[in-house]
């Protein structure tokens, strides 16, 4: 099949400190993607340069054949990618409701998510659609975040350490919600530094170790020490 | 202590009243009265799309005088050149001014923050340069409304009939009325944008600029709807001031101190990027306006040492200290948490 999203030999710097190092990642339609690695390996900045935040050559990144890697992170969400984003990063100043809508800011597509849908998957949200959204808990705030980039009803959603601040029950119950935004037809990639749960969740593995791929494949056929060399860089 | 949400329904209900006591002023207050509060609503609206441009939208410009005069031209060149009632000036000139704003938005917007400033300032000095070349307006001596244009605008020989007195005590009420009516709309309208999906997306971007990129919202864009609508408010402000002045000259049009340095004063010490602020900001400096009018350059002194103050210890202007003292919001954009009976 082909790839929905392809990145092909993507660079990043922040200033004179280069971050990645030709990466190359493929994620094709309806699959659950898992970016694994240790702090400082490159995650965030490749989901970074994805969305738009950092520039990057046009055909570094490719999203159904179109080179999406100059565009601005607004083009790119118009296109069909939306994050969320590593510390949820919801807006103090508007509600839950508000905070949601903002996501189908400029783009609503054609897909199923709306408000609605996003109450139907988290009750929750819907009791407490009139609070700040910052006033909840962790837990409800990762999934605001995760209605948010929702909203614009993308075909590629990208998730930024979910887990991250969060206690094991709350991570839980944030990715039992997954099976049901899958099967609405979104692919998802998640950047996770729990080898265990992204294991559990996703189709096929990426591991990476300071901006380069080290190691790739379906969970089932990485065997424990090549994932412990991957990710430190060291034999176990 | 009582519930601020009470004290704030309070507040509401005398800012109501305080508006049904501005709109009867005309009837039942003194000329001067009225000139006076005129000056005050004119200061009040170039104020509040001050605020929504530097305190919402964080482009600070210092060239907001541009569309005063631009809108002050634009109207007086309708009833001179074009033999118009100076009321559909009025509106000409604040279409004038936002068209203004498309040249000025182009240039300044490649610039950032001291440097858009400066850029602004730039831009406005040219146009006055520029219009002080019109000689049909006068040039750089700026001419006047022909006689007894104001006594004759629309509206004027109804509003005599009905108070009584003289075409100019009218023509004053007509002007002073417009003003209130803009002041309102002004803070409606802005409440309204706020709240609007634009309004979400610019609250959006002052919290996070990174995170409101990544859901969509495009920084430049937003940011120049808000500086052409604010330019539209400021012209039609603009127009209507010179109506009431019926003398129109460069300096006084595009004054820097007049139109931007007191209008920044008064958003700054009334709490930027919050509704209320420009309103206390304004009654703040009407207040020291009339108490200090006799001492000269003093006054600009205390102005310049107040403001200093509040810069330094209420970062948030008076009305963002008020809020914080005592949790009274008012106009607020922020969502306040549920009371005890609505939260589950």
């Amino acid at each position: 099949m082909e790839p929905i999203l392809s990145t092909h030999g993507l660079t990043a710097h922040y200033g004179d400190f280069q971050a990645l190092f030709g990466v190359d990642i493929d994620v094709r339609q309806g699959e659950t993607i898992a970016i694994i690695g240790a702090n400082g390996a490159g995650k965030s900045t490749l989901m970074r340069a994805i969305t738009g935040l950092l520039q990057n050559a046009p055909d570094a990144i490719t999203l159904r054949g179109e080179g999406i890697g100059a565009l601005s992170a607004p083009e790119v969400l118009e296109r069909g990618i939306s994050m969320v984003p590593e510390g949820r990063r919801l807006f103090p100043s508007l509600s839950v409701e508000e905070n949601l809508l903002i996501g189908g800011h400029t783009r609503t597509g054609n897909g199923v998510w709306n408000l609605e849908t996003v109450y139907e998957i988290v009750p929750i949200l819907k009791e407490r659609r009139d609070h700040p959204g910052t006033a909840l808990s962790g837990g409800q705030q990762q999934m605001v975040a995760i209605g948010r980039a929702l909203m614009s009803n993308p075909d590629v959603l990208l998730c930024d350490e979910l887990s991250l601040g969060l206690a094991p029950v709350v991570i839980k119950e944030i990715y039992a919600s997954f099976p049901k935004i899958k099967e609405r037809g979104a692919s998802v990639v998640v950047v996770e530094q729990d080898i265990g749960q992204a294991m559990k969740i996703a189709d096929r593995v990426y591991c990476m170790m300071e901006g380069r791929v080290t190691l790739q494949g379906r969970p089932d056929e990485l065997s424990r020490e090549d994932i412990h060399n991957a990710y430190f860089g060291v034999a176990s | 202590m009582s519930d601020p949400r009470k004290i704030t329904r309070l507040i509401q209900l005398m800012g109501l009243a305080g508006v049904v006591l501005l709109f009867l002023v005309p009837v039942i207050g003194s000329r001067a009265l009225v000139q006076d509060l005129f000056g005050v609503l004119t200061l009040l609206i170039l104020a509040q799309n001050w605020n929504l441009l530097a305190g919402f939208a964080g482009l600070v410009s210092v060239g907001q005088q541009a569309f005063v005069g631009v809108g002050a031209y634009a109207m007086f060149a309708c009833v001179i050149l074009l033999g118009m009632d100076p009321l559909v000036g009025i509106a000409v000139g604040g279409v004038a001014a936002m068209l203004l704003a498309i040249p000025m938005a182009f240039f300044s917007f490649r610039l950032a923050g001291a440097y858009f400033a400066i850029g602004t300032w730039v831009v406005a000095e040219i146009t006055r340069l520029c219009f002080a070349q019109w000689k049909a307006l006068g040039g750089g001596t700026g001419t006047s409304l022909p006689k007894g244009t104001t006594k004759t605008m629309f509206g004027v020989p109804e509003i005599k009939s009905w108070l009584g007195g003289s075409s100019s005590a009218a023509s004053d009420a007509l002007t002073y009325w417009l003003a209130l009516i803009l002041a309102l709309a002004t803070l409606i309208a802005a409440y309204l944008f706020l709240k609007s999906r634009m309004g979400l997306g610019l609250q959006a971007l002052r919290d996070n600029e990174e995170a409101a990129r990544s859901v969509g919202v495009n920084p430049t864009r937003l940011k120049a709807w808000v500086f052409m609508l604010t330019a539209f408010g400021t012209g039609l402000c603009g127009a209507l001031l010179f109506i009431q002045i019926t003398r129109v000259t460069p300096e006084a049009a595009f004054s820097v101190l007049d139109w931007t340095a007191f209008v920044i004063f008064i958003t700054v010490i009334g709490g930027i990027g919050t509704l209320p602020g420009p309103i206390i900001g304004v009654i703040v400096f009407y207040f020291l306006q009339r108490t200090l009018a006799d001492y000269g350059t003093v006054y600009l002194i205390v102005l310049g040492c107040l403001g200093i103050a509040v810069m330094l210890f209420a970062r948030r202007g008076l009305w963002g200290l008020f809020t914080e003292k005592t949790g009274i919001e008012l106009l607020s954009l922020r969502q306040l948490p549920p009371t005890e009976n609505q939260a589950r």
